[in-house]
C-alpha cells in the first residue's frame, strides 16, 4: 500500500523525489516540502485512498547542528482505514511551510501550536497566532535552543 | 473550644466581649472562597465541599463572583497566561480578603519547577498569600487544614497593629548613637 501512495505523492511531487522513511513509526513519506500542498491535496481527494482526515500535526526541531526542522502530519484514512505520516524537512532559519488547512479544517489548531512551540510559520493560514502560549511572549518554547526570558511582565520567570 | 454564642444566653441576653473578638469569631465563621480551580487541586476542592467532608460547617459556600468572597482558593497550576487574570481577580475582592495558595504548583510551581517555562513560580509572586497547603495535590483534610489555619489567623487579627508605634517607642527608649 505504501508503494501505491508513494507513486501518487510522486505524480505531485515538482522539486523532488519523495522518499521512504523507515524509521518512522508507521513508516512515514518524506516529501519536499514545497510540494507538501499538492500532495496533501491529491492524498485526500484521490479515490484509491482517500486520506480524508489529519490526525495530528507534530513540529520536531532536530536541533542546531542538524540545521533542520521537520512537521510531520498524520493522515487518516476513514473508508479504507488507513495511516499514513508525512514528512517535511524545513531549514531551521526562517522555516516556513504551507497551510493545509484549506484541504482539513483540523489543521488550523495544529498548525497554530507547532507555530507557537517552534516557530514554524504556515503560509496561508487564516489566522496564524499563539495558541497556548501568551501573545506577547518571546521565544518558542519547543526550539533546542531556547532560552526564555528572565521576567514576564515584571514577573520572575525563573524559579 | 466553645463558640462565642454558646456561653451566655441562658444567663439573661446579655454577653460581654470585646469588639475586636467579635468582628474576628463573625469574619472567621462565614469565609467565602472564590471558586478559583485552575488545575487538578480543584478536583480536591471540589471534595471539600462535598457531603463527606463539608466545608459548609465552617461557613464557607463557594462563590462565583470576586465581590461576594473572602477568600481565594488557588487550587492549580499558575501559568503566565492566567497571572494577570488571577491578579485582577485578587484586586476586586473586597478587603479584608485572604489567600490560600493550594498544592505544591500554587505554592512553588510544583513539578514545573525547572523546566516549566509556562508557570509562575509560586502565585506569591502576583498575591500576597495567607496560607499555603502542600501537597500534590492535597487531600480534603489538607484543605480544611488549611481552613483552620486561616481561621487562627483571622482570630488573632487586631484592628489596630501597634508594632509601628512599638518599635518607635523601642527607638526612642534606646540611647542615641550620634556618630
Amino acid at each position: 500500500m505504501l508503494d501505491e501512495i508513494l507513486s501518487i505523492a510522486k505524480s505531485q511531487c515538482k522539486n523532488g523525489e519523495p522518499s521512504v522513511d523507515d524509521q518512522a513509526t508507521p513508516k512515514a513519506i518524506r516529501i519536499p516540502y514545497a510540494d507538501l500542498a499538492a500532495v496533501c491535496k491529491e492524498l485526500h481527494r484521490n479515490p484509491a485512498v482517500y486520506f480524508d482526515s489529519l490526525s495530528c500535526v507534530t513540529g520536531i526541531d532536530n536541533g542546531v547542528d542538524a540545521g533542520t526542522m521537520e512537521v510531520a502530519y498524520n493522515l487518516y484514512s476513514i473508508p479504507f482505514n488507513l495511516h499514513l505520516m508525512i514528512k517535511v524537512v524545513l531549514p531551521r532559519e526562517n522555516p516556513e511551510v504551507e497551510s493545509v488547512t484549506s484541504i482539513w479544517k483540523s489543521a488550523n489548531w495544529m498548525e497554530r501550536e507547532v507555530f507557537d512551540m517552534y516557530g514554524i510559520r504556515f503560509n496561508n493560514h487564516p489566522d496564524l497566532r499563539r495558541i497556548l502560549m501568551p501573545a506577547d511572549w518571546e521565544g518558542y518554547p519547543l526550539r533546542k535552543d531556547y532560552k526564555h526570558q528572565d521576567y514576564y511582565r515584571d514577573i520572575k520567570v525563573e524559579y | 473550644m466553645k463558640g462565642l454564642l454558646d456561653q451566655k444566653f441562658e444567663q439573661g441576653g446579655v454577653m460581654i466581649t470585646q469588639l475586636e473578638d467579635l468582628l474576628n469569631w463573625a469574619r472567621l465563621s462565614s469565609v467565602f472562597p472564590m471558586t478559583f480551580g485552575i488545575a487538578c487541586c480543584a478536583i480536591e476542592f471540589m471534595s471539600t465541599g462535598t457531603t463527606i467532608y463539608d466545608m459548609d460547617r465552617f461557613g464557607m459556600v463557594a462563590r462565583s463572583s470576586p465581590r461576594q468572597a473572602d477568600v481565594m482558593i488557588v487550587a492549580g497550576t499558575v501559568t503566565f497566561k492566567m497571572a494577570d487574570r488571577i491578579k485582577r481577580l485578587f484586586e476586586q475582592m473586597a478587603e479584608p480578603r485572604y489567600v490560600i495558595s493550594m498544592g505544591s504548583c500554587s505554592n512553588c510551581g510544583g513539578p514545573y519547577w525547572q523546566h516549566g517555562y509556562h508557570v509562575v513560580k509560586g502565585v506569591d509572586r502576583i498575591v500576597p498569600v495567607d496560607v499555603y497547603v502542600p501537597g500534590c495535590p492535597p487531600r480534603p483534610e489538607a484543605l480544611i487544614g488549611g481552613f483552620l489555619k486561616l481561621h487562627e489567623k483571622i482570630r488573632n487579627e487586631r484592628l489596630t497593629a501597634p508594632t509601628a508605634i512599638e518599635k518607635l517607642l523601642a527607638k526612642e527608649q534606646q540611647p542615641s548613637h550620634v556618630g
